[in-house]
């Protein structure tokens, strides 16, 4: 009887384990289906924390010049993504200008974009960036985790990420996530 | 009128395929023979249909037929004929159509090749197989009709194809990757008909291996075409960058190869048989996955492919359906193992229960870093990216580990390995290679790091074993020549595969580690020096394409005063789409690849910004894959696999092999001749 028993409960067990997988499945289903109403939009990035990767790329605006990570030591600094085949970045670029004419300064990052388009953007829309880093590989983008075009980087005085906003930077934004960090990163620097 | 036709012959292909999922499987219920034996005729309609209308898609495309929308986004009155053709599977639509082609594709060969088989478990798999042909043709008619119309008004001339597609790599790299996705959907059907009969032994799977290995091998090469492709045509000097989209075709290979191994078992000792089926039925899912990842547009991906969420849940539904049907069938009818069969801690067995657990765990990795950005928004954790540092740390060590017990797992026999593990001359091959590898790197002029030393190490004594063991399994009383035909097609498919691997590491670990990089501006007449090469920037003109206009730069590489190539990199601007493309010129070597890619022509109008890269071994990456691919080839001809149908054919069958069939070898097959 015991043992007959024994065997019986085991067997049922064993055929619950069978349902495991079953499981799994039942639980990633529904995230899935979820994941299909979402907008991959604003990410905090991994670099959080960590400086800015090390890199050495042209100017857009100043070809000569090689640029590198140096660039962002000694003020708190955004960096902004962009491309011109990126229409969000067109919407953007007024408030950019707008937080240039702030005092904020702002350095660009030119995402995979040629570099005549790109220098006559500047020109036509002006250039609200103190330098920008002409990235037509993408490299620096692949290795900042950048998702898209727009996107935009706080990073301190030491060169290292404070925050992100995947999306176009606006007031809304700029406020929410942005402002208090900038000052409160700032102060301790004019001490 | 023609794009109807080849609508048509699509509705038809789906009536046929309805009809084979349904009546030879309930045929084998009913016992109704006519019912059964319906299985094969319905493939070989079902085919031509399907063939018939990829054709006609194919045909709108030469013959420049935009009124038909799909070729009017994707192709242009001046592209090459051969990228109009490739063009048919470049975009969503077409692409469908291929999978559903190699899908019938692969029925077909399974009802061809299958003449030895029950008749029974024929028309079970083969209606399982029209199952996911239904979903397909659904997918494709309802949501993704290559053949509608831009009616009244027909575009003049087409948008073109992306130009990043006009490529080699394109016209080979997605019908190899279908043909191992959609192969993995032969042993899902083999899994899910052994499920249906309740009935799961060593014939099957017999039966289920050379299948598996030939899907197996069409994985390997298209992930290793695609990597290639990304690595020359992309212009980043980068060969894999844990996209999605790659992981994507990457999980159903570690499953796969998962299943490789755990089919010999079940086939050789007749163990892991739930856990097998349960590995055919993953492998599947996640090629079904990774089409869903891709189509759905829920991850975000360096594969810009128009995403619509339509589709996507039209294909999470079906996706349900197959995963959670099978499942479900797997947990109420799996086989429930009273008893393991017992195995020493240093068997054959033990080993490859191990492969089998890290191979796993390193796809969980994969799955866990490729979903988690997914999961982390859903449980509202923030919005986080994960990128190659994540995939590095959790895959580095698993492979290496993989590859650890690789070398000596081949060696070992089946239930209790007799004697030492650790023979004397497996010994100092360990050492050997231990030794010679950092030598290599010192006389290569490397740095000595860590995890290069180790790769190289592990590779080298792969392959080190992997010579002695062919040698040693060769050496005969009657000859060499004897001792080599003894040995069976899975065995040296075997050590060519795992020789594969080795090769690979190797590469992926000289490429990662040995790297040398340079960014900079150059003018024609100028040089540079970068490692032991000088580039000289000789000149720049314009050049014409059929459907583009290029500068075109010359450079030409010399070591050591001795001119090395001559190599011309391009930026081309396609007038019709509008893009511009950087094609890189590399100089490819079995130690080295000279890369140029031209960045951009800077203001004073003769300087342009370049990157030169040297990368050493990084064709090792993708001879290790061809060879992996090859020796899955030769596994699948083993003459075992079809010993069936030769014996029946022929008298001159040994008497022995016949034996074979009916008993499963108790001994070390893969090893030896089952002379039992």
């Amino acid at each position: 009887m015991v043992p007959g028993c024994r065997a019986a409960v085991s067997d049922a067990v064993t055929r619950l384990k069978l349902f495991v997988p079953l499981l799994a499945f039942a639980v990633l289903a529904p995230l899935l289906y979820w994941g299909l109403g979402r907008d991959p939009g604003a990410m905090p990035t991994a670099l959080k924390g960590k400086p800015i990767p090390a890199f050495t790329l042209p100017s857009l605006t100043t070809p000569d010049a090689q640029l590198d990570q140096a660039l962002f030591a000694g003020q708190v600094s955004l960096l902004n993504v962009w491309a011109t085949w990126c229409p969000s970045c067109r919407i953007e670029h007024p408030y950019l200008m707008h937080l240039a004419e702030q005092g904020v300064p702002v350095f660009g990052l030119n995402y995979k974009d040629e570099g005549e388009p790109a220098r006559r953007w500047l020109k036509d829309l002006g250039n609200p960036y103190r330098e920008v880093i002409f990235d037509a590989s993408g490299r620096l983008g692949l290795d900042l985790g950048v998702f898209g075009a727009p996107e935009t980087y706080l990073v301190d005085s030491r060169g290292i990420v404070r925050a992100r906003h995947v999306g176009v930077l606006d007031e809304r934004v700029w406020q929410k996530e942005f402002a208090a960090l900038y000052q409160s990163l700032q102060n301790p620097e004019e001490r | 009128m023609l794009a109807e036709v080849g609508h048509f012959a699509l509705i038809l292909a789906l009536c046929l395929a309805g009809i084979q999922a349904v009546l030879p499987l309930a045929g084998t219920y009913s016992r109704r023979r006519l019912w059964v034996a319906a299985a094969r005729p319905l493939v070989s309609g079902q085919f031509v249909f399907v063939a018939i209308s990829f054709v006609i898609l194919a045909l709108l495309f030469i013959g420049d037929d935009f009124s038909v929308s799909y070729v009017a986004a994707n192709s242009n009155s001046q592209l090459p004929t051969h990228y109009k053709l490739s063009a048919v599977w470049g975009a969503h639509e077409g692409s469908l159509l291929l999978w559903s082609l190699v899908l019938a594709g692969w029925s077909l060969a399974v009802a061809l090749c299958s003449r030895s088989l029950p008749v029974e478990l024929v028309a079970r798999i083969l209606s399982v197989l029209a199952c996911i042909s239904v979903g397909f043709y659904l997918l494709l008619l309802l949501t993704s009709n290559p053949f509608e119309r831009l009616l009244p008004i027909a575009p003049v001339d087409g948008g073109d194809l992306n130009p990043l597609l006009q490529d080699f790599g394109l016209i080979v790299h997605p019908p190899m990757l279908y043909m191992g996705y959609v192969g993995f959907s032969v042993p899902f059907a083999f899994a899910i008909a052994a499920l249906l009969a309740g009935r799961m032994d060593s014939a099957w799977a017999r039966w289920a291996r050379p299948w598996t290995n030939a899907a197996w091998a069409f994985l390997t090469l298209g992930i290793a075409l695609g990597s290639w492709w990304a690595y020359y045509e992309l212009g980043w000097g980068g060969w894999w960058f844990w996209d999605p989209v790659e992981n994507a075709s990457f999980m159903p290979w570690l499953t796969g190869t998962a299943l490789v191994h755990s089919l010999a078992v079940a086939e050789k000792r007749g163990l892991f048989r739930s856990w097998t089926l349960l590995l055919a039925i993953l492998t599947f899912s996640l090629s079904l996955l990774g089409t869903f990842l891709v189509r759905s547009g829920i991850l975000t991906s360096v594969h810009a492919f128009a995403a619509d969420p339509t589709r996507g849940a039209f294909i999470l539904i079906f996706l349900a359906m197959v995963v959670g049907g099978s499942l479900l069938l797997f947990a109420l009818r799996g086989p429930v193992i009273y008893r393991q069969a017992a195995f020493a801690p240093i068997s054959r067995e033990a080993f490859l229960l191990a492969n089998n657990v890290l191979l796993v765990s390193a796809c969980g990795a994969v799955f866990v870093g490729t979903l988690y950005p997914l999961l982390a928004d859903a449980m509202n954790w923030g919005k986080i990216s994960v990128g190659p540092p994540y995939f590095n740390l959790m895959f580095v060590p698993l492979a290496l580990t993989a590859l650890l017990l690789m070398a000596p797992g081949s060696t070992l026999r089946w239930k209790q390995h007799a004697g030492a593990l650790l023979q004397r001359p497996f010994m100092v091959l360990t050492v050997a290679a231990g030794v010679s590898s950092i030598i290599w790197l010192l006389w290569l002029g490397y740095e000595i790091h860590l995890v290069p030393v180790l790769a190289v190490a592990l590779g080298l004594w792969v392959f080190l074993v992997s010579v002695w063991d062919v040698a040693q399994k060769t050496s005969s009383v009657r000859g060499r020549w004897v001792g080599i035909r003894r040995l069976r097609g899975s065995y040296y498919g075997m050590q060519l595969a795992h020789v594969g691997v080795a090769v690979a590491v190797i590469g992926v670990a000289m490429t990662s580690y040995y790297n040398e990089q340079k960014d900079l501006r150059l003018a024609p007449g100028e040089s540079v020096v970068v490692g032991h090469y000088r580039f000289e920037f000789t000149g720049l003109e314009q050049v014409r394409g059929p459907n583009y206009i290029a500068h075109q730069g010359s450079f030409s590489i010399s070591r050591e005063g001795a001119p090395v190539a001559l190599l011309q990199p391009e930026k081309r601007f396609y007038s019709v789409a509008g893009q511009v493309m950087t094609e890189a010129a590399i100089d490819a070597g079995l130690w080295r690849d000279l890369y140029v890619a031209l960045g951009e022509r800077l203001d004073d109008g003769a300087s342009w910004t370049l990157r030169i890269y040297i990368k050493p071994f990084v064709r090792w990456i993708w001879l290790g894959a061809l060879l992996m691919a090859t020796g899955g080839c030769v596994a699948m001809l083993d003459k075992r696999y079809s010993k069936l149908a030769v014996s029946r054919n022929s008298v001159q069958a040994p008497s022995s092999e016949k034996l074979e069939v009916t008993a499963p070898e108790p001994r070390d097959g893969a090893g030896l001749p089952g002379r039992g």
